[in-house]
């Protein structure tokens, strides 16, 4: 029964529904990467640190009876600031974008280690009321947690790109990415900008992590199975795109479910680094 | 006065007596160390833990006890990062630079067999308690405790299908999803093969490499082939997550069975209800009545509680990591020797009396009986419900 089968129509399109929703977490997580990567330089591993350090808050709020989206109101501002203070530190240290990649890894460590000795190692799974809900759309199961996770993907994505194409600030922060000496003889404040950018990609990694509490089981460990497909997502979607993340995740996403549809699960993560390669390979200038 | 006398002397000399029987119940001398690694950090450290809380509480009694032929026991444990290279790495230096006097092993197939090319090369006792693939252990000084027999891909499958066969609804079609992880293939595999020879149809079979994250298309495979039963090849959390997924779009398995989930996080969930698995111990009559077990599963439950892990009962994982060290101790106490060829030698000859019974290590790479048993999710506690000379209280196995 392994290796090709038809799959029904049913399965077919749910399991494509289900491809969209977890593709549109992948965007929402790889969204604040692509940010930071195109627009700051800075390869920020700890960003999946971030993404899962604001579930396991949220977590632990919701533990203690309180909303899991009202939770967003206390973890948006207070890992912005934790973003914020982390670009200072790499900008008062000159730090380069591949150590960049290292300091962030050993920050992700740190986290990883944290976040074992408060809430152990041991697997966590968020219960709240909209764990329970669910609406049909023409013989569709649609979860609200999943939903919710794309409502918030979809219109978050939407709002940075409007910010970064037609607002002063987000054409300033383009400027800076492409050209900072000549941005900065336009008058633009590359410092602050790079603070504000550096503290909304914490914001939004938390954003995802929240989404990421209503829908999976958390373990401390785990944050490092996100990373490839997420950085897959970024580097298809282009770097520093706000709509890139959220196409391609969604497009790694649908593929991968179709693949566990019609082949065998297995076979998913080979389908969704071959799109990588192959489009890499086509478009080399499209990651850049 | 001479009675007053006579008393005296006689609380005296009880005292002193007493005192004597303290002085000597009291380990003394130079510690019998006792080296081994965990992956206390890593994808493995949920359960690793369980083993560390174990190996606490074992030595913990055991010294009070008046330790190892009268000298105190220290376990010097090191984190291997739930790497195996790492725990090759760390168990040559436990016995090169440590210099432990003997080996405990370490969680997990990959660190097992890891720890074992090091005990070979040192001609150490090696005994430990998760080897997942007895067909890997090769060294003759090696000695399992968790038993689940030489050919536990036939045996364990075989044992699930007679608890299906003698229950209320006997399936006849199997749909078998499964975790590529190595420890849990080949058992998948095996079942598979007892299916077949079993005149049962196998509907779906389907595959997924470890740490998979989205169980909705596999959820959706199971509900397409509509199987009376579904064997899921389960590690860890995978259990957990294809649940919720089989919840989001309204399916219900007719009866499911779980290979190796974590057992804490699995039975809180609603919809495993009747879920099956196996386990080779649990918190309940008749086990409860074996060596050791009453006073273990006391101080584990509280010591867990303390300690926050999900599920405090003890199952699996707990009684095989204490009987590990019940293996090690008779080794030690029946040859009175820290010699490994003299203690291997000694429980390769003999049964050594365990939580789980009486074990023998005289078959196919040193295995015993396969004692696993099938236990099921009832009213939010695991029950074991087969067979029936180990159930409780007339426990059944029950079908939706």
């Amino acid at each position: 029964m392994s290796g090709f089968t038809l799959p029904s129509v049913s399965l077919l399109s749910q399991s494509i529904l289900s491809g969209v929703f977890v593709g549109a977490l992948y965007g929402l997580m790889g969204l604040g990467l692509s940010l930071s990567w195109g627009l700051l330089r800075l390869i920020n591993l700890a960003h999946f640190a971030f993404a899962f350090l604001a579930a396991y808050l949220c977590y632990q709020m919701a533990t203690l009876g309180a909303d899991p989206l009202l939770t967003l109101i206390v973890i948006v501002p207070a890992f912005f600031a934790i973003g914020a203070g982390l670009h200072w530190v790499m900008a008062r240290f000159k730090v380069t974008p591949f150590n960049s990649l290292l300091l962030t890894f050993g920050l992700m460590g740190i986290i990883e280690a944290v976040i074992q000795t408060i809430w152990t190692a041991d697997f966590r799974k968020l219960e709240s009321s909209y764990a329970q809900q669910k609406f049909k759309v023409g013989g569709l199961f649609v979860p609200i947690p999943e939903f919710i996770t794309l409502l918030l993907a979809v219109g978050i994505s939407l709002a940075v790109w409007a910010v970064l194409r037609y607002t002063d600030l987000g054409k300033a922060m383009r400027a800076a990415a492409e050209d900072a000496p000549i941005a900065s003889a336009f008058g633009v404040n590359q410092a602050r900008n790079a603070l504000l950018l550096a503290g909304t990609c914490a914001a939004l990694a938390s954003i995802a992590g929240v989404c990421l509490a209503l829908s999976f089981t958390l373990a401390p460990s785990q944050m490092y199975a996100w990373i490839g497909v997420v950085f897959a997502a970024v580097m298809l979607g282009g770097l520093g795109r706000a709509l890139g993340p959220l196409v391609a995740g969604t497009l790694i996403g649908v593929s991968e479910a179709i693949t566990m549809a019609v082949t065998a699960p297995s076979w998913a993560p080979i389908v969704s680094f071959t799109l990588l390669i192959v489009i890499l390979v086509l478009r080399p200038g499209r990651a850049t | 006065m001479n009675t007053t006398k006579l008393s005296r002397r006689s609380a005296l000399a009880a005292t002193l007596l007493g005192l004597s029987g303290l002085a000597l119940a009291q380990p003394a001398g130079q510690p019998i160390r006792v080296g081994s690694t965990l992956a206390l950090t890593g994808p493995l450290s949920a359960t690793a833990q369980i083993h560390k809380l174990v190996g606490e509480i074992y030595v913990e009694q055991a010294n009070k006890r008046g330790g190892w032929l009268g000298r105190p026991i220290e376990w010097v444990v090191k984190d291997d990062q739930s790497k195996p290279d790492l725990a090759r790495t760390l168990y040559e230096q436990l016995v090169t630079a440590d210099k432990v006097d003997l080996l405990m092993g370490p969680y997990a197939t990959g660190a097992i067999l890891s720890a074992m090319g090091v005990a070979q090369r040192y001609n150490k006792v090696l005994v430990h308690h998760t080897l997942g693939i007895p067909s890997l252990a090769k060294y003759e000084l090696q000695f399992p405790a968790w038993s689940l027999g030489s050919d536990p891909a036939t045996t364990v499958p075989n044992t699930v299908f007679d608890a299906l066969a003698a229950g209320p609804k006997p399936p006849k079609t199997v749909a078998v999803v499964t975790s590529k992880f190595p420890s849990i293939q080949f058992m998948s595999a095996g079942a598979r093969e007892v299916l077949k020879k079993r005149g049962l149809t196998e509907v779906l079979f389907l595959e997924w490499d470890f740490g998979n994250r989205d169980f909705g298309p596999i959820a959706n495979r199971i509900k397409d082939a509509k199987p009376d039963f579904v064997w899921v090849g389960a590690i860890g959390l995978d259990g957990n997550l294809l649940l919720d997924a089989m919840k989001k779009i309204d399916y219900v398995p007719p009866q499911h069975f779980y290979l190796y989930p974590s057992p804490g996080p699995l039975v809180t969930l609603p919809e495993a209800k009747n879920a099956l698995s196996v386990t080779i111990f649990e918190d309940q009559p008749p086990f409860t009545a074996n060596t050791g077990a009453a006073e273990f599963v006391k101080l584990y439950r509280e010591r867990a509680t303390k300690a926050g892990l999900a599920d405090p009962s003890v199952e699996t994982q707990a009684a095989a990591s204490y009987t590990a060290w019940q293996i090690l101790e008779a080794g030690v106490t029946a040859t009175k020797s820290l010699d490994d060829k003299k203690i291997g030698d000694w429980i390769k000859a003999n049964k050594v009396d365990t939580l789980q019974g009486k074990l023998r290590f005289d078959g196919t790479g040193n295995f015993g009986d396969d004692l696993m048993r099938v236990k099921q999710v009832q009213n939010g506690h695991w029950v074991v419900v087969w067979p029936k000379e180990v159930t409780s209280g007339g426990a059944k196995l029950l079908a939706q």
